[in-house]
């Protein structure tokens, strides 16, 4: 299985390629990705040099266009993709339709991947996409099991990429308007979920109060670590009772799963978080890369190691991860 | 007086689990309403099963029956052979026409009419043309678009794709593979108990200081105020939207049906009261935070 490593910048792109990843994916800096924050993602003279010192080291460089082209403004998706196809990507990762009708048509030679944004979580969802478009792989949005993913492997000719560490979206990615809701911003329309720009702290009555363009996402005691007020990981009212209604502050982590991912035919493991630092993406690729050659070398006697399972603990939202939809505890 | 814009008024889906006769008789008035569109079918957890698919065909029969254009909705979250199924069975039958709820549902119809359902991310004129020419015959725009993105997304839309918006109910949000209402109540998804049933608009999640927030309806997450743009309803025509879509609430969705109907009519429409507890809003039309309520 080949390792997808994030890249918000130069500095964690070449982290991630020294650490042993297989290919980096990384978004313009605007509108076009689902990590459009501020300070982070590449200008083209960035790009240029990134995909020289990738494929210096023989690696290879994905570009994520992979936020919904917004009414009118259809130009700067397609201007997204001619850059990308310039930068010489060897693959885009798009989610839109009608973007991928235009860099299937202007670009017939490009390699295309479906986002987790693309929301095709079955195999007829993406035969359709491999039928109309000649999408080459699908990024899995995070709502199947093991034995889902499996099924569906045997019903596609596309290559298979799962999140395999990161931040967790709860929802199913692309059909997700709770940010909107809350700020006007969503992935979907601007590539941000519970914008910065939204998000403010508050002492009050000895606490601290996290609030998302107003609204009250959590609010911590002295002694509670206080988590970015991501809202679907708030801590809500359900008939008089405060808990985490939606989900925990949490992170997906597969590193237990990886023979089975393997085996099952799973060509491709993705870590999230190009808004996260180069040491980050250095430490957790180089986790994931000896996790990946030890369960290829010897499948059956594959176990975690405890520094692993430590490292990656280390970079994990609220220090707590979970193996997610693949196995569902909650099931 | 100024000349109205004529629109189809359409009912979405019922997205709650009622009992049995509660359905049958919800679906028995919307038969006498002036509803012109009503989609039909379980799009949110197919645990619930109350109705049975020949129950789901008898009120069909009966709202054709009764004048009303027939359309069976896929689910929108595949991940289960069952909901796989369900979609295949439902976009195999040329009896109704089928909201199409994903990407599959378009594959399995094969090139048959459908009509491409809210949560297909159809945000501009070339996924509009694509999903025409797999046989879209409407769309249902996204609910995240204000009304400048509106304007701008029709004057793209191919002639022959009308549009349908929604304009009242509380909106569908999120979809997850993991059953929030279960999750409250302790329950495991397979061992739930069906709770969602005692929640005929959903269970309420509201922030630490008590503010309206979002409304758990067990896969799904909606908003916790209900939409309403019945007021701009005329807009909404104008722009050239030719449908507007009610979702059906416990209480309100008829008179919010006659509401839409008087403004068709050129009448002043009276303004529509959700359910009890629940407020307002209308904040992605205007451009601001959905939740947002504007007085106009």
């Amino acid at each position: 299985m080949e390792l997808i490593a994030p890249a918000g910048n130069l500095a964690a792109l070449k982290a991630a390629v020294l650490a042993g990843a297989d290919a980096v994916y990384l978004g313009l800096k605007n509108a076009t990705n689902a990590r459009n924050f501020a300070g982070l993602n590449f200008t083209e003279a960035d790009i240029a040099q990134g995909v020289a010192f990738a494929r210096q080291h023989g690696r290879q460089v994905l570009f994520a266009i992979n936020t919904f082209a917004q009414p009118g403004r259809a130009q700067e998706w397609r201007a997204a993709v001619d850059a990308a196809c310039r930068l010489g990507a060897d693959a885009l990762i798009l989610a839109d339709p009608g973007v991928l009708a235009y860099a299937r048509q202007r670009y017939p030679q490009q390699r295309l991947h479906l986002s987790v944004q693309g929301s095709a979580t079955h195999a007829d969802a993406i035969e359709l996409m491999r039928e109309q478009f000649g999408i080459q792989r699908v990024v899995l949005p995070r709502v199947l099991t093991v034995t889902d993913i499996a099924r569906l492997i045997e019903k596609t000719t596309v290559e298979v990429e799962v999140f395999g560490f990161g931040s967790l979206c709860v929802m199913a990615e692309g059909r997700c308007l709770l940010s909107s809701f809350a700020t006007g911003d969503s992935p979907n329309n601007r590539g941000v979920c519970s914008p910065a720009h939204a998000v403010r702290w508050q002492p009050r009555d000895g606490q601290m109060e996290a609030r998302l363009n107003g609204l009250l996402i959590d609010r911590y005691a002295p002694d509670e670590p206080a988590g970015y007020p991501t809202l679907c990981k708030g801590r809500f009212m359900v008939e008089g009772r405060r808990d985490h209604a939606l989900e925990e502050p949490t992170s997906l982590n597969a590193l237990s799963l990886l023979p089975r991912l393997a085996a099952i035919g799973v060509r491709a493991i993705k870590i999230e978080g190009r808004q996260r630092s180069p040491a980050y993406v250095a430490q957790v690729v180089a986790t994931l890369r000896a996790a990946l050659d030890a369960a290829q070398a010897a499948p059956a006697r594959y176990q975690p190691q405890p520094d692993w399972q430590h490292t990656l603990a280390r970079h994990a939202e609220g220090s707590q991860t979970t193996q997610g939809a693949f196995d569902r505890p909650w099931k | 007086m100024e000349m109205t814009a004529p629109f189809l008024i359409t009912l979405g889906p019922l997205l709650y689990y009622w009992p049995r006769h509660t359905v049958q008789a919800f679906y028995r008035e919307v038969a006498a309403s002036a509803v012109d569109v009503v989609y039909l079918g379980e799009t949110v957890c197919l645990r619930r099963h109350v109705m049975r698919p020949a129950d789901w065909l008898d009120i069909a029969a009966e709202l054709t029956a009764a004048g009303k254009q027939v359309v069976l909705s896929t689910p929108t979250l595949v991940e289960s052979g069952a909901a796989i199924q369900l979609t295949h069975k439902l976009a195999a039958q040329d009896d109704w026409l089928v909201e199409a709820g994903d990407l599959g549902a378009i594959r399995a119809r094969g090139g048959r009419p459908f009509v491409a359902g809210p949560h297909l991310n159809a945000y501009h004129g070339d996924t509009l043309r694509w999903l025409a020419s797999l046989g879209a015959c409407r769309f249902v725009a996204p609910l995240e678009l204000n009304r400048h993105e509106l304007a701008a997304l029709l004057a793209e839309a191919p002639p022959d794709l009308p549009c349908e918006v929604m304009v009242w109910g509380r909106m569908p949000l999120a979809f997850s593979a993991r059953c929030f209402t279960a999750r409250h109540f302790n329950l495991s998804k397979d061992d739930c108990a069906f709770r969602c049933i005692e929640h005929p608009d959903g269970l309420a999640m509201r922030t630490q200081e008590d503010g309206e927030f979002l409304t758990l309806n067990g896969v799904q997450t909606q908003s916790g105020a209900a939409l309403d743009l019945l007021d701009q309803a005329q807009a909404l025509a104008q722009l050239g939207v030719a449908a507007l879509r009610v979702s059906p609430q416990s209480q309100g969705t008829l008179p919010a049906i006659a509401a839409l109907a008087a403004a068709r009519a050129g009448q002043a429409s009276p303004s529509v009261t959700p359910p009890a507890g629940i407020g307002r809003c209308n904040g992605y039309w205007w451009g601001e935070s959905g939740n947002a309520w504007r007085e106009c």
